[in-house]
């Protein structure tokens, strides 16, 4: 039993957070997010770190590391706040490893780990992905239909961009025009994805954690720092409480993933829905500690805590996988014995 | 990163496993005599193996366990549904204190009747006007001859009617600033001028007792670690010995979890989708709990002291627990007014949950202050 990271991963962890606060500070995301757009250097750079195929198999030219180790650079790529097209490409990429036959495996994952011809995965719902991200600007799309999946050229797609709440993210609606190429068991592959969009969370999450913290340490009301208020200081141990909660459950899914398959659904859905839970309840939190301020066009928060809610939405709501939690655990007349 | 045991924590968890097959006592007895005598029992037999004093080191006649095996242990013994020992408090907090800061003599003297129950302890540091903030207590010990005089009350001392000996905390310096003046006990209980009464609680019960001293008499010998060095000694008592418990408290929770789990289906409210999606978030929060408590105890390996982050577990448990018990009312509708229900009564106890064991308002200081460098208000 050893619940921290080894050497190794420790190493990656540092070498990520000392790159992306260096390339992505404040200013930088802000310019990136006010323009609407990303800069194809931050990604270029990226990719040749390696980042891109951290988890595609050697063959095709990735690194053959884990899910562990992806969940450690999106932990970090949310701290960070990074404007680049990352999680829609990992997420092609976990779906074509997983879920691909021999051939779509090479035909694709070279270009996801390369980042010459990145990849995305929208969910459809009523015949139609409604919130795909960076699919404007890929060259595969993976569409999940009750978690049947497909593979689509981008260009036999129709793609709309879509302008969200989150400025630092691009997203489409995207239909597909044929039939696509169909994939085999998607699950294992959709885990993965939730274990990484987990990781993203709980890094904005304790991006938003910290800057409260140091506010109610320095802002003065009634001659005091508000942080020495119970109504603050209560509220910033809650907040606390629950990046630790989505960090361990994220961890204990991102694990599984390769040492104990058989956990990998329960721990995936469970990670989701506390990390969905935990991005939304701490920027508020952190929202309401900073006041006024906060609120601000100029703050940094906003950003942030806009990216914390849309991926509270994506790939699944904390409802959504509250609801799978259920069933898996045999709740139910329909449900599978408890596991 | 492996959350699997090692081979030899696997190898402690086989052989425990195996010992509690041939060794389980069965179900506790009714009534508070009985039940009492049948936990001195089962703790003999714990010690005759060498589980009693599993954290203690060895040469005091304990396991030298990891704390990985203290929770195994404690996670094994609540999957198994094993009663508690019947001398937990001086198991848990009494040995380790006397280890950290007792004489040779003391050691001498106290250890061997904790680990075998020939000897029960409890705890009397809570007073009326002193309870989140401990450090205010008023009882009072005055220099007599040889030894010392002490005056004042206790209360939510756990065991005092059948303890022999009393961790307690007094203030024998009136001038000192509050957290100095304080020094650490053990009073011998067997004596006139202490007194017991049973405290009753919502659930009808008496778990715990109030204490009245007049004048009782403690021989200097019984002072634990220096004169005025209480407080250091009380926190020692509070902060070890915690490991196994938040491993312990997520099994037993989830034991519960599983038991409500079953209840719904039962009454048919299964597929309600307002009560899925309550009991999936009690399964998280339960899940969360337990990793928060194995990730803590993997950093304490690695630094060796046990950090204020143990406070988020427990404030996790006390609320786990009590939105099970609440949901089970709830879904059980009147029946849930019947007395005589194990749903009922757990209810009603986890009340406490929430404030034994340091409050939740008093965690969250602790991890305002301490886990996160927030002012204080003081």
């Amino acid at each position: 039993m050893n619940f921290d990271f080894t050497d190794d991963q420790q190493a990656i962890k540092r070498t990520a957070r000392d790159l992306l606060t260096q390339r992505f500070k404040p200013e930088t995301v802000r310019e990136l997010a006010e323009a609407g757009h990303y800069d194809d250097a931050h990604f270029s750079e990226l990719v040749d770190l390696g980042w891109a195929g951290i988890f595609v198999d050697e063959e095709h030219g990735g690194q053959g590391l884990g899910t562990v180790e992806l969940a450690i650079l999106m932990e970090e790529l949310g701290y960070s706040l990074a404007p680049v097209p990352f999680l829609s490409n990992v997420a092609a990429g976990l779906m074509v490893q997983h879920a691909g036959n021999d051939e779509q495996r090479s035909r694709w994952l070279p270009g996801i780990a390369s980042g010459e011809a990145r990849g995305t995965v929208g969910v459809v719902r009523e015949g139609v992905a409604a919130l795909v991200p960076d699919a404007d600007s890929a060259e595969l799309v993976v569409l999940l239909d009750n978690s049947a999946g497909t593979v689509h050229a981008a260009s036999e797609c129709e793609i709309e961009p879509v302008e969200t709440i989150d400025a630092t993210r691009r997203f489409a609606r995207v239909s597909a025009t044929g039939a696509g190429d169909p994939l085999e068991n998607t699950l294992p592959a959709w885990d993965r994805i939730c274990a990484a969009i987990s990781a993203e969370l709980v890094g904005v999450a304790q991006r938003m954690l910290e800057m409260t913290v140091a506010y109610a340490r320095e802002r003065k009301q009634f001659d005091r720092p508000i942080g020495a208020y119970q109504a603050v200081s209560h509220r910033c141990a809650d907040m606390l409480r629950e990046v630790e909660s989505a960090r361990s459950t994220t961890l204990w899914a991102a694990w599984a993933a390769e040492a104990e398959p058989e956990t990998l659904p329960l721990a995936a859905s469970m990670a989701k829905a506390l990390a969905s839970d935990a991005g939304w309840n701490v920027a508020s939190s952190a929202l309401q500690v900073h006041g006024g301020i906060g609120f601000t066009w100029e703050h940094d928060l906003h950003f942030l805590l806009k990216r914390a809610k849309v991926d509270g939405a994506l790939f699944g709501s904390a409802r959504e996988h509250r609801e799978r939690v259920a069933s898996l655990s045999g709740l139910g007349a329909g449900a599978p014995t408890a596991a | 990163m492996d959350l699997t045991l090692s081979p030899n924590e696997q190898a402690f968890r086989d052989e425990l496993r195996g010992w509690l097959a041939g060794n389980h006592p069965g179900e506790e007895p009714a009534g508070d005599e009985a039940g009492f005598q049948f936990r001195v029992e089962w703790q003999k037999r714990l010690h005759e193996a060498g589980y009693a004093g599993l954290s203690w080191p060895e040469q005091y006649g304990g396991k030298g366990a990891t704390l990985i095996e203290q929770a195994i242990f404690g996670e094994e013994m609540a999957r198994a549904k094993a009663p508690s020992t019947a001398n937990v408090i001086g198991l848990v907090m009494g040995g380790p204190v006397v280890i950290a800061h007792g004489s040779d003599e003391q050691k001498q003297r106290y250890l061997e009747p904790i680990l075998s129950a020939e000897e029960i302890w409890c705890q009397g540091f809570s007073e009326p006007d002193a309870g989140s903030d401990l450090a205010s207590l008023k009882m009072r010990a005055v220099k007599s001859d040889g030894g010392w005089s002490v005056t004042g009350q206790k209360v939510w001392t756990t065991f005092a009617h059948v303890a022999k000996w009393c961790m307690l905390v007094a203030r024998t310096d009136q001038e000192a600033p509050k957290h100095k003046g304080l020094t650490y006990f053990l009073l011998d209980m067997e004596q006139d001028a202490v007194q017991v009464r049973p405290l009753h609680q919502i659930t009808g019960e008496a778990e715990f007792n109030e204490l009245f001293l007049e004048q009782a008499y403690i021989p200097d010998e019984n002072v634990i670690g220096g004169v005025g060095d209480g407080w250091a000694v009380a926190i020692t008592t509070l902060m070890h010995e915690r490991a196994g418990l938040g491993a312990a408290a997520a099994a037993s929770v989830r034991i519960a979890l599983g038991q409500l789990l079953d209840l719904a289906n039962e009454r048919g409210v299964g597929d309600d989708p307002i009560v899925r999606q309550r009991i999936a978030a009690l399964l998280i929060e339960v899940e969360a709990l337990r990793l928060n408590a194995w990730r803590g105890l993997t950093q304490i390996m690695k630094t060796g002291v046990p950090g204020p982050e143990g406070s988020v577990v427990k404030l996790q448990w006390s609320a786990v627990n009590q939105g099970l018990t609440e949901l089970a009312m709830e879904i059980r509708g009147e029946e849930a007014a019947i007395k005589e229900s194990d749903w009922t009564y757990r209810f009603l106890r986890a009340r406490a949950n929430s404030i034994e064991g340091g409050t939740t308002e008093i965690l969250k200081n602790i991890i305002a202050e301490r886990v996160l460098g927030l002012p204080k208000l003081r």
